[in-house]
C-alpha cells in the first residue's frame, strides 16, 4: 500500500539537515512538495545556495530514508523557483539553531543576541561564514565568536 | 543566427563570466591575508560556480546536443568561451582581486535585476535565485574597496592602480554586439546601454567614498564575451580547471 504524502512529510521531518543536523530538511524549508505520480514518489528540493555542497548530500540524504521506509521509486525533482528564503525556517526550527549556538536569521538583518550568554552586545566580522547560509559574528561580551544565520 | 543560437551564446556568457571568475576567485582559498576573507572569497566563489551549474545547465538544454553543464565547462577550449575579459584577469594581490570583485558584483547586479523581467522564465528564475547571493558579494566588495581605498597611503595607491589596470575591462560589459541585440529584441535581456547609468551611479558613489578618481578614458578592450580574442590569461586557467578532465576523461568520484 503506498503512503500518503502525509506521512512522507512525517518521514521527511525525521531526515537531518547534514550541516547543522539538530534541525531538519522539512524546518529548514528546502523540501518544497511531496506529491505522488503514478507509482513514482517526487520529493521537491530547493537549495538554499545555489552552490551549496550540502544540496547533493541532502537529496542522497532523503532518498536514502525514504528507501528505509520501503519506497523504491523515487524522484528527487530539483527546484529553483520560487527561490528559497529563509523566512521558510521554521519556527521551532530557530529555537533549536539557537540552543546549537547558530543565532537565527532576523529581518533586522542581525543576530537578537548571543546565542551562549544572550547579550544583546554583538558585532558583525563577516557577511561570510563556515556554510554559505551564515555570517560571522561575535559577542562583546562573552568574547566568543558564533555562527549567524544569513536573512536571504 | 538562428534565436537558439544566440540564446544559447547569452547563456554561455552569463555562464562562463561566473565560472571564470569563481574560479579565478577559488584561487585564493588558503592564501588570504586573514582568515575571515579566505573564507568570504571561498564562499563568493562557491555561489558562482552554483550560478554556473544554473547557467550552463540550461545552456546545455537549449543547444539540445545532450552536453551537461558539466560538459560545457571542463571540455570546450579557449576559443568557444564566452566570458568577458575582466573575469580572466589574473588576481593580482588582495586589492586587485576585489576591485575586479567590485566593478564586476555591479555589473552583474543590476544585469541579475533587469533579468529577473526576461520573457523566458528559466532565465528570469535563475535570476531570481543568483541576485539574493549577488547582493551579499556586492555588499562586502564595495564595502572593501572603501575600506582599502580611503584607508592607507599605500592601500590606497594599491586600489587606484588596480582601478586604472581593471578600468579598461569595463566597457565590454557594456557594449552590444549582435547577440545581445538579439536577446534584448527577444525580451531575454536588458538593452546594455541602458545598464550603464545605474551602473556609473553606484560605481561612482562607492568609488567615490574610498576617495579613488575613475580614469578618464572609456578605452575599452573587447573580444572576450564574442569569444574573438580572450587575453593570455584564460588559457592558462583553463589549464588548471580543465586538466583531470582531460587528462582522465569521465572521471567521477
Amino acid at each position: 500500500m503506498k503512503p500518503s504524502v502525509d506521512t512522507i512529510w512525517d518521514w521527511l521531518a525525521d531526515v537531518p539537515d547534514p550541516e547543522i543536523p539538530v534541525i531538519s530538511v522539512v524546518d529548514l524549508g528546502i523540501v518544497r512538495g511531496v506529491r505522488w505520480d503514478g507509482d513514482t514518489v517526487e520529493v521537491a528540493v530547493t537549495p538554499t545556495y545555489s552552490g551549496c555542497p550540502a544540496t547533493s548530500v541532502i537529496s542522497l540524504d532523503i532518498e536514502t530514508a525514504l528507501r528505509d521506509r520501503g519506497l523504491d521509486d523515487i524522484r528527487i525533482k530539483n527546484q529553483i523557483s520560487p527561490p528559497w528564503t529563509s523566512d521558510w525556517l521554521k519556527e521551532e526550527a530557530r529555537a533549536k539553531l539557537m540552543e546549537y549556538g547558530i543565532a537565527p536569521p532576523r529581518a533586522a538583518g542581525g543576530p537578537e543576541c548571543c546565542p551562549r550568554c544572550k547579550s544583546t552586545h554583538v558585532a558583525r566580522i563577516s557577511q561570510f561564514g563556515s556554510t554559505p547560509c551564515k555570517a560571522q559574528w561575535q559577542c562583546k561580551d562573552c568574547l566568543e565568536p558564533f555562527d549567524y544565520f544569513k536573512c536571504i | 543566427m538562428t534565436d537558439t543560437t544566440a540564446y544559447f551564446e547569452f547563456l554561455c556568457r552569463m555562464g562562463d563570466n561566473t565560472l571564470v571568475l569563481g574560479h579565478r576567485v577559488s584561487e585564493w582559498c588558503g592564501h588570504a591575508p586573514i582568515l575571515e576573507e579566505d573564507i568570504a572569497l571561498a564562499n563568493t566563489a562557491l555561489d558562482m560556480i552554483g550560478q554556473t551549474q544554473m547557467w550552463l545547465g540550461l545552456a546545455g538544454e537549449v543547444e539540445g546536443e545532450g552536453r551537461s553543464a558539466d560538459d560545457i565547462a571542463m571540455l570546450r577550449d579557449a576559443w568557444d568561451f564566452r566570458n568577458c575579459l575582466l573575469c580572466e584577469q589574473p588576481n593580482g594581490d588582495f586589492g586587485q582581486t576585489m576591485m575586479r570583485q567590485f566593478l564586476f558584483d555591479a555589473w552583474h547586479l543590476a544585469m541579475l535585476t533587469e533579468l529577473q523581467n526576461s520573457s523566458e522564465q528559466r532565465v528570469a528564475e535563475i535570476a531570481a535565485k543568483a541576485i539574493k547571493e549577488v547582493q551579499y558579494h556586492v555588499e562586502r566588495s564595495g564595502d572593501t574597496v572603501i575600506a582599502l581605498g580611503d584607508g592607507t597611503a599605500q592601500s590606497h595607491e594599491r586600489m587606484q592602480k588596480a582601478l586604472n589596470l581593471l578600468w579598461p575591462y569595463v566597457g565590454e560589459l557594456f557594449t552590444p554586439d549582435a547577440v545581445d541585440t538579439a536577446m534584448a529584441e527577444a525580451g531575454i535581456a536588458p538593452d546594455l546601454t541602458k545598464l550603464r547609468v545605474g551602473f556609473d551611479t553606484h560605481i561612482g558613489q562607492v568609488l567615490s567614498e574610498a576617495t579613488l578618481a575613475i580614469p578618464d578614458s572609456n578605452f575599452a578592450h573587447q573580444g572576450g564575451k564574442s569569444g574573438f580574442q580572450h587575453s593570455e590569461h584564460l588559457g592558462h586557467i583553463l589549464t588548471q580547471m580543465q586538466w583531470l578532465q582531460r587528462a582522465y576523461p569521465g572521471a567521477s568520484w
